[in-house]
């Protein structure tokens, strides 16, 4: 177990240099200087070196790498061109938004999928089963934005039961602020709910049929301690793997529908960032988003530990 | 004979699939006494899993359908008995253990858990009660350091320990019928002669039933006391283990036994599987007119390809289904 938990902790660690790596390189190579951006068209050639000379692009690649890093680790990170404010800040305030809807999502997903799934493999080519598998088929073929719209239409625009976007604040409105995030990780946690329904059905199709599920029937054991203990603990292990490759489909899914609902999510932050040339934002948001996505996959990691004694005790 | 614990009467299984309906298990009847190892003999592929797997009702419906029979165990038919009362019986008065231990444990259950399971739900035992009574099996089954091993999953066990573990598991509720299917086809000779040796003590020791499932002659030999010969989902031979080795009468049998290696002989390995007759076992969708084995059997005459033949008696205690029984004159010269 601790050999395992190293091997990952030194894999999540080499996982992070190498995307900080990526990230700031194409962000480097990328036309569009940020001196030119801040002082705007009409800059003297010598203000301009001044102010690089100040923010040190007139440095090397590795110097100016090295310098971000230290900055990430030690201070604040950078500034953002735009807001005059350090990214840091940004981000931690976009992510009360983003953070509980992605969670949202995945937690609607989950808890639609799990039950959803062992219900269609229990009956297999029955009529629950085909019912599910339409709609699953459905959710596979509807994409995030348009039922985000389609939402909109009906629950707000028709029965008024939702406003159509915005965010009030958690500390304006919790209620109010939830209840705005209902809709939006809904119409995010459809398609991932498909995805995780199918898997489930198949996976625990596939042990139900295993020698060791019959030998848990010729036991003796409930119905329900061979299905939800010996099957279900087999049958997680491929959803858990998916659950966790999820991530980075989620973050980039959560970045339209902020725009949908016009939620001040990280998502929504990137977005204008991109537009406004406010490199420090962009490449700290992609940063970030990518070291949940990685960081997930490590806690997927060791939720396999918890399943799977092969991978905890070798 | 002493009393009846298990009374198989005209069972018939089918499965309902796209090529057809095939008739696993045809108008099959047997006996078991209290404290006797019947043996139940035959090709892969001629019912015999569907049959112990009717016992234990777990034939899966669909495409598996009981179409008629009864099983009575100490007097109560098992298929009419509701679910619940059918799984109180399973494990606790009928266990059965599997050809492939790798895969019959549960990868991710430690042993012990596996093996306290049934005290739990049938003896209502608390955990620990359990796990303790679990080691003692566990040390009776001859499985080194027993008390470590509980927190042991599969992977860390050779197949011939897997295969006492299985059986220390159906063990536990001290069960009158144990039915072991082919118990010993994925294992080693040697360990296969010690797996056999420890089921024969148990078996003993607990006085209960056994119904050995095997297509290896050897096993029968050394484990038998009544011997059934199945093929095609049909009973045709029934007699006891020295009358059976004495004198075959089914021309099936005969060609069983002469496909295994010489007893004594210094073969290695496993026993051969039993392929040598020629022909394969007809396809069970299949409808038959005549005797099912008629295809592959070196005395067929005219009458084996116009009426299936009855299982007759030969002798006391002796039953086969061949028209040579009727037709002495047909089975000599032949071959
Ligand atoms: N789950 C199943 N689905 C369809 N057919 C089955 C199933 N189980 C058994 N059968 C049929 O029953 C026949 C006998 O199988 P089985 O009892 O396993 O043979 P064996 O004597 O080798 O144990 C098989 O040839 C197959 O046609
Ligand atoms: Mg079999």
């Amino acid at each position: 177990m601790t050999r395992y938990l190293v091997r990952k902790l030194i894999t999540l660690i080499v996982l992070l240099f190498l995307v900080s790596i990526t990230v700031f390189s194409v962000l480097f190579v990328l036309p569009g200087d940020p001196a030119e951006i801040i002082l705007g068209m009409n800059a003297t050639p010598e203000t301009l070196a001044n102010l690089r000379a100040e923010l040190g692009l007139d440095r090397s690649f590795i110097v100016q790498y090295a310098n971000w890093i230290g900055s990430l680790l030690t201070g604040r990170g950078s500034m953002s061109i735009n807001y005059d404010v350090p990214v840091y800040d940004l981000i931690l305030s976009r992510l009360a938004v983003t953070g509980p809807l992605a969670i949202f999502a995945i937690c609607f997903a989950v808890v639609i999928s799990l039950p959803l799934g062992i219900y269609a493999a229990r009956h297999q080519n029955q009529p629950g089963d085909v019912i599910v598998m339409f709609f699953t088929q459905l959710g596979l073929a509807t994409p995030e934005f348009w039922l985000g719209i389609l939402l909109i239409l009906l629950f707000a625009v028709k029965w008024g039961l939702f406003s159509a976007g915005g965010f009030p604040g958690w500390s304006v409105s919790f209620w109010g602020s939830a209840k705005a995030l209902l809709l939006p990780s809904f119409a995010l946690g459809v398609i991932r709910a498909s995805i995780l329904t199918r898997l489930t059905r198949s996976s625990m199709l596939e042990v139900l049929r295993e020698d060791y599920v019959r030998t848990a029937w010729a036991k003796g054991l409930r119905e329900r301690t061979v299905v939800y203990v010996h099957a279900l603990k087999n049958a997680l292990i491929p959803v858990v793997t998916i659950l966790g490759l999820q991530m980075g489909q989620l973050m980039a899914g959560a970045i339209i529908i902020e725009n949908v609902y016009y939620l001040p999510g990280l998502g929504r932050l990137v977005f204008q960032a991109i537009g406004q040339r406010d490199l420090p934002v962009v490449r700290e948001i992609v940063l970030f988003m990518a070291a949940a996505v990685i960081f997930v996959n490590f806690i997927v990691d060791l939720t396999y530990a918890v399943l799977d004694p092969r991978v905890r005790l070798t | 004979m002493s009393e009846k614990l298990l009374e198989i009467d005209n069972l018939s299984v089918c499965f309902h699939l796209p090529e057809g309906v095939a008739r696993a298990v045809d108008r099959l009847s047997l006996n078991i006494a209290k404290g006797e190892t019947l043996g139940l003999v035959g090709e892969s592929g001629c019912g015999k899993s569907v049959t112990s797997m009717s016992i234990m009702g777990l034939i899966a419906s669909p495409p598996g359908r009981i179409e008629s029979g009864r099983i009575l165990f100490q007097g109560k038919n098992l298929l009419e008995l509701n679910r619940e009362n059918l799984r109180r019986i399973r494990g606790k008065e009928i266990s059965m253990i599997f050809q492939e231990p790798m895969t019959s444990l549960n990868p991710v259950i430690s042993i012990g858990r596996q093996v306290a399971e049934p005290l739990m739900i049938h003896k209502g035992l608390s955990k620990s009660e359990a796990f303790d009574e679990a080691t003692g099996w566990l040390e009776h089954v001859k499985i080194p350091a027993a008390g470590k091993q509980l927190k042991d999953y599969p992977y860390q066990l050779s197949g011939g320990m897997l295969q006492r573990v299985m059986i220390a598991m159906a063990m536990v509720c001290r069960p009158k019928l144990l039915i072991a299917d082919e118990p010993t086809t994925a294992l080693d000779v040697t360990i296969q002669a010690q797996i056999l040796a420890l089921m024969s003590g148990l078996k003993e020791e607990l006085g209960m039933s056994l119904l050995l499932i095997t297509h290896d002659f050897g096993v029968i030999a050394q484990m038998a006391t009544q011997v059934l010969v199945m093929y095609a989902g049909q009973i045709v031979e029934e007699a006891s283990v020295t009358r059976i080795f004495d004198r075959p009468f089914h021309p099936y049998t005969q060609g069983l036994l002469k496909s295994i290696p010489q007893a004594g002989g210094r073969a290695k390995g496993r026993v051969k599987r039993l392929r040598e007759i020629a022909g394969t076992v007809p396809a069970l969708t299949e409808v038959i007119v005549g005797c099912k084995f008629a295809d592959r059997c070196p005395y067929t005459f005219d009458l084996c390809r116009q009426q299936q033949p009855t299982l007759d008696r030969i002798q006391n205690g002796h039953r086969a289904r061949c028209w040579l029984h009727e037709h002495p004159e047909r089975g000599r010269g032949n071959v």
